[in-house]
């Protein structure tokens, strides 16, 4: 038997979390889940690693700091030193109070922006991308599991163990469906 | 057995901080270096600091009412009982204003404000400041006092009444009126708050340097009662966890506890730097004054504040791991709560002692004897009720709390 996926529908987010852990627990992994909002705790469950966009918002953060640093240094002291308000304009470090702001904004800015587009990139979301939603339902008020089976066993078991947890509607779709 | 009681050890500790603070008093009254405004300075020091952790935790359990929040629910009664301090703290700031109306009626000098001495006020006298007359209309002593009687008094009556109405929610079953009652009761309690804090933030602190003012000081002092009391709740949490009660509060609870320490700290860094660069930059003289007295004689304890209560929380709190362990929230609440203090002797002692920063026995004495009389008051209200909460309509939603 070929690759199969197995779509499990869920009414509810707890009953949802229960199919996922009963399937955790049979040793099956599971593929992919689809909400309508974040359910709290599932990405424990579904044994998914812990999310690295932290350490590209401190990556972004250092850079959007260096470029406001670069900025500052060759355009207000090196370049040439302009005088604003009687400012100390020769050095960089008598002048730290008035730099502060630009500092955090294009520290904050780098960020923020560098987050938010690493991560519409990594989940590929933009205009123009031809949703992966398999079920429309998903974005109402049902929740999608979606395991993967290799053998007719395992596609029986994951079907059982979705139907004990009261999953509203089980299907077996073929793994060279479009959607994928 | 969800009862706090207060244990005979910490009863008498309590007691020997509180006799410290007694003979700490004593000790003021007699010294004739520091009997005057160095006695009463510290008295509004400590009734300050206190008093804003009580004002931060009373702010804090109305916001969770008005923003209908789920996750305090099962600590309600940690909230409420940091909150019964409040009419205490105020006794010691009301007795501040009325020595300074007393000493500047007989005019001397030697009292904490300064602006209260009947001469500065008088055309010709050689300490009349044109500035106070000016202000007279706003800063004069009967409208101060009868503001500081209505607010605080106002404050007292309201938060006692959230407070009792929420122990009586748990002797009933049908406590959903009355948490609706709390809910409209805390709104006014903000909206009331919001304004009038502004209004004593002014009075209180900001007219010690009465030459000076600024129209961020009042958010500024907010931001520090609301850190304070979240990190007073955070502490009196892992206490009484630590006696075996309060099992259902978990990590959870205190990661977004945690929370609230960091951003409080980061906004508190904020609005304080703020302060400081506008001044800095537009180096108007009569503004400068305020951080030019800090600066010049007070610049150990005010670069160290401020590096201390930024950067230590920054640093530490900003990953996951740190805000859910309790080794790390204690130590960390216990700094800023220290450095805070030290703001709040920067609030107070530029403008009272001038050039002349004290700092001894007296000063440890009575911070030791607010800290029992803190301590006493807060865990004894702690020990009248049961510390878990048995109605309030999210508390399922509490105790699933998950972050």
């Amino acid at each position: 038997m070929s690759k199969v996926f197995v779509h499990a529908l869920y009414d509810d987010d707890d009953k949802l979390k229960n199919g996922a852990r009963k399937v955790r627990a049979l040793g099956y992994g599971i593929k992919e889940v689809f909400s309508p909002f974040p359910v709290h705790g599932i990405d424990k469950i579904m044994g998914l690693n812990r999310t690295r966009i932290s350490i590209c918002c401190f990556i972004y953060g250092v850079t959007g700091f260096s470029l406001a640093f670069t900025m500052i240094w060759y355009m207000l002291i090196h370049d040439w030193p302009v005088d604003i308000g009687g400012k100390p304009n020769y050095t960089w470090y008598h002048n730290i109070p008035s730099w502060i702001p630009v500092l955090f904004e294009s520290t904050v800015f780098c960020a923020a922006h560098g987050m938010a587009i690493t991560f519409l990139l990594r989940s590929w979301l933009f205009p123009g991308v031809s949703p992966k939603n398999p079920d429309p339902r998903t974005t109402d008020d049902h929740f999608l599991m979606i395991t993967t089976a290799y053998t007719e066993q395992e596609a029986a078991d994951q079907v059982n163990a979705a139907k004990a947890t009261g999953a509203v509607e089980v299907k077996q779709v073929a793994s060279n469906d479009s959607h994928h | 057995m969800s009862q706090y009681t207060l244990s005979s050890k910490t009863r008498t500790a309590t007691f020997v901080l509180m006799g410290i603070g007694i003979l700490a008093l004593a000790y003021g009254a007699i010294n004739k270096d520091i009997s005057g405004t160095r006695f009463w300075a510290n008295i509004l020091l400590e009734g300050l600091f206190f008093t804003f952790i009580a004002l931060g935790a009373s702010f804090f359990m109305s916001l969770q009412y008005v923003a209908q929040a789920g996750w305090s629910a099962v600590l309600k009664r940690i909230f409420e009982a940091v909150t019964t301090f409040l009419p205490f703290g105020l006794i010691a700031i009301f007795a501040v204003l009325i020595s300074s109306v007393i000493g500047g009626h007989n005019d001397s000098a030697d009292i904490v404000y300064k602006w209260m001495q009947k001469s500065a006020t008088i055309p010709g006298s050689p300490n009349f400041d044109e500035m106070l007359v000016k202000k007279g209309l706003y800063l004069n002593i009967p409208f101060v006092l009868i503001r500081t009687i209505i607010c605080a008094g106002l404050w007292v009556y309201m938060v006692r009444q959230i407070r009792k109405r929420s122990i009586e929610m748990d002797l009933t079953n049908d406590f959903l009126p009355m948490h609706y009652k709390n809910v409209k009761a805390a709104g006014w309690f903000i909206v009331f708050f919001g304004i009038t804090e502004q209004l004593m933030a002014w009075d209180w602190v900001m007219a010690i340097d009465h030459d000076w003012h600024s129209t961020l000081f009042g958010w500024y002092l907010f931001d520090d009662m609301w850190l304070t009391g979240i990190i007073c709740i955070i502490l009196l949490t892992l206490h009484v966890r630590k006696k075996g009660l309060l099992k259902e509060v978990n990590e959870n609870h205190m990661h977004n506890l945690g929370l609230w320490m960091f951003s409080l700290s980061v906004l508190w860094g904020y609005l304080w730097f703020f302060q400081f660069m506008f001044y800095w930059y537009t180096n108007i003289p009569d503004e400068v004054v305020y951080f030019q007295a800090r600066i010049m004689h007070y610049r150990l304890p005010f670069w160290i504040m401020f590096c201390v209560n930024l950067l230590v929380p920054l640093l530490i709190l900003m990953t996951r791991d740190t805000k859910r362990n309790s080794k790390y929230l204690t130590i960390i609440g216990c700094i800023i709560l220290i450095t805070h203090w030290i703001d709040a002797y920067i609030w107070v002692m530029p403008g009272t002692l001038g050039v002349s920063p004290a700092f001894g026995l007296y000063e440890i004495g009575l911070l030791l004897g607010f800290v029992g009389l803190f301590l006493f008051v807060v865990l004894t209200n702690l020990a009248k009720v049961p510390v878990s909460v048995k109605n309030h309509p999210y508390l399922e939603e509490s105790l699933h709390h998950h972050l």
